[in-house]
């Protein structure tokens, strides 16, 4: 029952400054960063009482994107992505693994889970204090090779600025146009499947265009960049991605152990009875049983991934380039640069990125809700 | 885990988890052995060694060079917490108990708050703190603290309030209850685990930020996050140090979370998987 109407003006009373103050901090505020990235603010003395800005358009983005001056933009980029793709399938992995064993139940159960789990209770900088001794050059994690009689690692852990997988960043756009292509290509199938005539067309259209890009247009265009501009996966990235799965997979484990007791045992004695052993009951059974909690884990790791600074910050320094980050560069340039108006021009790209994941998820939160 | 009772539990399994455990556990190793050593007796090569004698004075050290911080840490975090799950409690207590038309879509508005990467709202943030005085002072960052501590405060209260039977809330009302009557005499009463749980999460929170930290405030308002990078990011560090000053800033957390565990685990979970 919903109260009487005098409560609901209590209700709006009670809850309006709250709302006033979210407004203003969350909406307003992002609305201002954006307005802000579209200036010039930074040029000038940024920091005057009322600082010169200009608007100026996309100009901060095409820069970000395509100028010759933020080429460490483009592989922090790079790096975010390698960042969140490492840091899901690690803590997933682990995390599951970690899981199963404990849903084993062996001995020791709450010991175990309370040491899997420590380290989310503690902050990246203290973590990564810790980890930075652990993968310095020439202790730590190096050593262990001697343990065994070999010689001492000599791997760079969180300075080294060896890449793989390079590509070449003008070939970007296609590459993108080339993974859309296969997604309207799928819609397309499925369309064309079920019948549905809507989806047939608009995925045959659009797949259509992708494969025009790729294959013709994007030689017919002038280049992004009038130079090729090489990124790839930094190898520097490595350590920091360990540090952070050792943080995550104990949520990861958490929440798949939460999972996997909540799957019936008819389920596991049914499967058992059919003649599956473990791996079989866990791999067919269990683990696509738990998808919804596999996609929510994959947002809030996405998400977490994304919030990175501070390990970071205090593992390999701000001013690592082979570490980079675009919150870490958002950090640098607006508050050691003064560069106001690109420093919001990266926060409004790092807060699209979390946007993708976050508002399907609040929209579907909110239906469940209704 | 009725299935279990009746299984032997694997060998292999003991070996899986048992190695786990010692991986998980080998930063701590790492922390403890070198925080203990005297700073002599650190060397790159002799890293895994235990210390020859256990050195205490380092944490002394740490513990005086933190302090300011670790003062400034504790008044932030404390108020910050309070007055977070204040608001918290009253506004889950609406969006649990008094919903009205639209509610849920405020609520949603609400939450939004908790998934933004604070990136996006630094730069208004930073300007807004300069422009009403309270840049660089305490104030400012546990204004910061308490507006963005909403989102996730009222999640769990909502959440919790949800458990308190509808009929009880009836009744309640048919004895003449009027809202702040049922809150006051009610609810809060009630909820004390909430507030555990919602404490407990806000104080790891606030306790454990960094990005605030390191640009909001002055030499004299840091906490202990950014006292402790400090601490360890100057060129030629003195490894005992950064490694005693961590233990020490993860301490409270720590603590917290060996004794309060279970409840550090409901507020993870409520970020996530409810609904």
């Amino acid at each position: 029952m919903v109260g009487s109407k005098r409560n609901s003006v209590y209700s709006m009373i009670v809850l309006l400054p709250s709302l006033i103050l979210l407004l203003i901090f969350v909406y307003g505020f992002i609305g201002n960063s954006f307005y802000v990235s579209l200036t010039d603010w930074g040029t000038g003395a940024a920091l005057r009482e009322n600082p010169v800005k200009n608007l100026i358009g996309l100009e901060n983005y095409r820069r970000l994107f395509t100028g010759a001056i933020h080429e460490r933009f483009r592989q922090d980029l790079i790096n975010a992505i390698f960042y969140s793709l490492f840091l899901v399938a690690g803590t997933l992995g682990l995390g599951l693994f970690l899981a199963i064993m404990l849903d084993k139940g062996p001995k020791g159960e709450n010991i175990l889970r309370t040491i899997f789990l420590f380290p989310m209770a503690l902050s990246f900088v203290v973590t990564g204090t810790i980890w930075r001794w652990i993968f310095s050059p020439k202790g730590g994690v190096n050593l262990i090779p001697t343990w065994f009689g070999m010689e001492r690692g000599d791997f760079l852990w969180l300075s080294s600025r060896e890449k793989v997988a390079l590509f070449n960043w003008q070939s970007v756009p296609q590459i993108i146009a080339l993974i859309l292509f296969v997604i309207f290509a799928f819609m397309l199938y499925g369309g064309w499947k079920n019948g549905r005539r809507t989806q047939t067309i608009w995925g045959a259209v659009l797949s259509g265009l992708m494969l025009f890009y790729a294959a013709v247009l994007h030689y017919l265009l002038p280049p992004i960049l009038p130079y090729a501009e090489f990124h790839g996966f930094s190898l520097a990235t490595v350590g920091i991605i360990i540090a952070a799965v050792w943080q995550y997979s104990g949520y990861t484990m958490a929440l798949y152990l939460a999972g996997l007791r909540g799957l019936p045992v008819a389920m596991y004695e049914s499967a058992k009875m059919d003649g599956a052993g473990d791996i079989t009951y866990y791999l067919k059974i269990a683990i696509p049983n738990m998808w919804p909690i596999t996609l929510s884990a994959i947002i809030i790791i996405s998400h977490i991934s994304l919030k990175l600074f501070a390990l970071i910050f205090s593992m390999a320094g701000a001013d690592n380039a082979s570490t980079g980050h675009p919150s870490v560069l958002m950090y640098l340039i607006t508050f050691r640069a003064n560069n106001f108006a690109v420093g919001a021009a990266i926060s409004v790209i790092l807060f699209l990125m979390a946007a993708l994941f976050i508002i399907p998820y609040l929209i579907q939160s909110y239906r469940a809700r209704r | 885990m009725s299935q279990n009772t009746l299984r032997r539990v694997s060998p292999i399994v003991y070996v899986m988890v048992l190695a786990a455990m010692v991986i998980f556990l080998i930063p701590i190793y790492m922390a403890l052995i070198t925080a203990l050593k005297n700073p002599a007796e650190i060397n790159l090569a002799t890293a895994w060694n235990l210390p020859s004698y256990p050195y205490w004075q380092s944490f002394v050290e740490a513990y005086n060079m933190l302090l300011p911080s670790l003062r400034n840490s504790l008044v932030l975090t404390i108020t910050g917490t309070v007055l977070s799950a204040l608001v918290g409690s009253i506004n889950g207590f609406v969006f649990s108990k008094n919903r009205f038309r639209g509610s849920e879509i405020v609520f949603t508005l609400f939450l939004f708050g908790m998934f933004i990467p604070y990136q996006i709202i630094l730069i208004p943030l930073f300007q807004l703190l300069r422009a009403i005085g309270i840049y660089g002072s305490l104030y400012g960052l546990i204004l910061a603290h308490v507006v963005y501590g909403i989102p996730i405060t009222t999640l769990i209260f909502r959440n919790f309030y949800d458990q308190i039977p509808d009929s009880l809330v009836e009744s309640a009302r048919l004895d003449g209850a009027g809202f702040f009557g049922l809150y006051g005499r009610l609810f809060l009463p009630l909820s004390v685990p909430g507030f555990v749980v919602v404490g407990i999460w806000q104080f790891t929170q606030i306790w454990n930020e960094f990005l605030w930290g390191v640009t909001l405030t002055k030499q004299s308002s840091q906490p202990v996050t950014v006292g402790l990078a400090q601490l360890a990011g100057g060129q030629a560090v003195n490894w005992n140090l950064p490694m005693a000053g961590s233990f020490l800033a993860g301490f409270p957390v720590l603590l917290i979370y060996i004794f309060f565990g279970r409840y550090f685990i409901r507020g993870l979970l409520a970020g996530s998987v409810k609904e």
